[in-house]
């Protein structure tokens, strides 16, 4: 008896069998329509967030960090919560156009270019909450090691001095990828578009490109190399920010789960905020042929394991804490769960491990309303996370004296809704200009992209499935 | 009197352009080149074209941003200013490694877009094709294959026929 197991015929990534030409016109309409009103409207609300926001910061910046909630036991509070909810977001998108790519996840094509530019815009938030935290952001370059009147150079030994080089390397090589995968699409425009002025910009930055075979083939190939190292870069770049905590010797920061944790933290928040203005886009875009029930179906299982690998972290934190015999460890633990910040803590588990448990049933990972609300609601518990972390360990510190509460005022939270208004803002420019989708690389997986060879090893296995059906 | 840039002709069928490249390539021409809308496998190979330097030109970028580390924190660290921190030796290369590893990276990443960029001569704005309405659908939905008039091959009509017989559409030449 032969029983052949039978691969299951897979989804269409791209619904409605378009044509390569259809392709084209789908994605290039929305950057050759005209600019709506509500566009605008959208974009007016964005912007005068983040215009309130840079009023925040500018008041932020001529006064002092005095005018944020900062006190004695606790020197960071929202703005370094803020930073690390930010790092993490971009985390989603390197996850998705890297290592998705490595792995060959075709589907990871119709999300790649929005996640990319989202883990820009992300990490522009993050470079704007740390500058502001300094205090004296026009002296950002005495981070830099330069050779100085004073002599000095910055102490390597610090995880803060990593910081400063892993969060530009970040920023750079994402730049670079995105812009690197840009090329071709926007090539595409410039050849499409119709007005004068527009095929002057693509062409501009399209640099040239004309789709020889001759320039592919360097491409695919610096494309892979890209790829191939921005996958450790996401890994270490979050664990270098965990080193700021690790690093330090406070009770409930110092251990040794935090770089894997983070990282995955990072990528769970990360994947809801793509889910988050996925929906949107998809919606308002018109993008339901590209971007599919099965993507969200996908993405919703990588929320749903990264947010078990977050639970078991917030877990094991716990035992180690216990199983150490420090008690400052201990309390400093129980003191998240029942002290002053406990309504922070069980906010945190409740949006990050309670909520996506949903998603183990196939119903829930494909309907789009709920995924919107449940990821919203990560957004939120992971940016409690991050507050959690810093708050409680540092709101009780050494000398209980010292003990106290920190709230933000009114500053740090007009700064933090500003740099949504940012991120908003930047993201809606883009949807509107850039292409939204990779052209290119939606053309190469549509069935028949790709030589017979592929083909015949399909027929293959069809007229395989035929004979032994015959057989049975 | 126009001479002639060369000749251009439109593909739609993937697997006929697989057999045209090849049978371009072993015709003997070297100075042509086939414009797709997106990469295609083995296309590069069909045309005989040789693997890409890029990787190690990256390669000079991870070793350039690692001695750059290396050196930065070993030099300022330990001959410049010799900074001694809790008694530790002056230079480690223990805590080295996370700016070793960023600045590998970065350095990686910059030479493989410089790389990227020298060996296709990006940026340049000007294509002796660019103005030819079939070139224009390269980057759309046809496979174009363009053959240069410098090529010791060509002849205006031969080369014409020659890729109308692989099966090419809407054979012609462009003139500068």
């Amino acid at each position: 008896m032969k029983v052949q197991e039978q691969a299951p015929i897979r989804e269409p990534l791209v619904l409605g069998n378009p044509s390569l030409h259809d392709i084209t016109a789908r994605i290039a309409s929305i950057v050759e329509s005209k600019i709506s009103m509500k566009y605008l409207m959208t974009v007016g609300f964005t912007g005068a967030l983040a215009a309130w926001g840079l009023f925040a910061l500018y008041y932020t910046i001529t006064t002092g960090i005095g005018v944020w909630g900062l006190n004695n036991p606790v020197g960071w509070g929202w703005d370094i919560t803020n930073f690390v909810f930010w790092i993490g977001i971009g985390h989603a998108g390197t996850l998705i156009s890297a290592i998705l790519f490595l792995f060959r996840q075709k589907w990871r094509t119709a999300i790649n270019r929005s996640a990319e530019a989202m883990t820009i815009f992300a990490v522009i938030c993050a470079l704007t909450m740390v500058l502001s935290h300094t205090g004296r952001p026009w002296l950002f370059y005495w981070l830099l090691p330069y050779p100085n009147q004073m002599n000095m150079w910055v102490n390597f030994r610090s995880p803060l001095a990593w910081d400063v080089f892993a969060v530009n390397t970040y920023f750079t090589v994402s730049a670079l990828f995105w812009f690197v995968g840009l090329i071709p699409d926007l090539a595409t425009l410039r050849n499409y578009v119709k007005s004068d002025l527009a095929k002057k910009i693509y062409g501009f930055l399209s640099l040239g490109w004309t789709g020889s075979t001759r320039h592919w083939h360097h491409y695919e190939i610096a494309y892979m190399i890209l790829a191939g190292i921005s996958t450790p870069l996401v890994l270490s770049v979050h664990s270098v920010v965990s080193f700021d905590f690790t690093v330090g010797i406070m009770p409930g920061w110092h251990t040794t789960i935090f770089p894997p944790y983070f990282v995955a933290g990072a990528i769970f928040s990360g994947f809801a905020m793509v889910m988050t203005l996925l929906v949107i886009a998809r919606e308002v875009l018109d993008l339901k042929q590209f971007i599919t029930l099965k993507h969200f179906d996908n993405m919703n299982k990588i929320m749903l394991a990264t947010g078990m690998m977050v639970g078991y972290a917030y877990g094991m934190e716990f035992f180690i804490a216990w199983y150490s015999g420090n008690p400052y460890e201990s309390w400093v633990f129980m003191n998240r769960l029942f002290g002053d910040y406990a309504w922070a803590y069980w906010t945190m588990v409740t949006c990050n491990v309670v909520s996506p448990q949903i998603f183990w049933f196939k119903k829930a990972r494909r309907n789009v309303p709920l995924m919107f609300v449940i990821s919203i609601f990560i957004n939120i518990g992971m940016w409690f996370e991050r507050f959690t972390i810093i708050a409680t360990s540092l709101h009780h510190d050494f000398l209980p004296a010292s003990w106290g509460y920190y709230s933000p005022t009114w500053v740090e939270i007009s700064i933090f809704i500003g740099t949504f208004g940012v991120f908003l803002t930047l993201f809606l420019l883009f949807s509107k200009f850039v292409p939204v989708i990779a052209i290119a690389e939606v053309k190469g997986i549509m069935p028949g992209a790709q030589p017979s060879h592929h083909h015949d090893h399909e027929h293959g296995h069809a007229s395989h499935a035929a004979v032994t059906e015959g057989a049975h | 009197m126009s001479t002639p840039a060369g000749v251009i002709g439109e593909f739609k069928d993937v697997n006929v352009i697989m057999t045209a490249a090849q049978k371009i390539n072993e015709a003997g021409y070297r100075k042509w080149d086939i414009h797709t809308p997106y990469p295609v496998h083995g296309l590069d190979k069909a045309m005989g074209i040789k693997r890409s330097i890029i990787t190690y030109i990256s390669f000079l970028g991870l070793c350039g941003g690692l001695s750059t580390a290396l050196g930065l924190q070993w030099w300022t660290g330990a001959v410049d200013y010799k900074l001694n921190i809790g008694g530790k030796g002056l230079f480690d290369w223990q805590f080295s490694i996370p700016i070793d590893f960023e600045l590998s990276i970065l350095g990686t990443a910059i030479m493989t877009v410089i790389g990227l960029f020298g060996l296709c001569q990006l940026p340049t704005w000007y294509n002796r094709y660019q103005n030819d309405e079939s070139f224009k659908k390269a980057t759309d939905d046809t496979f174009v294959v363009t053959i240069d008039s410098d090529d010791d091959r060509f002849s205006a009509e031969q080369t014409a026929t020659f890729l109308k017989g692989l099966g090419a559409q809407n054979v012609h030449t462009v003139t500068a």
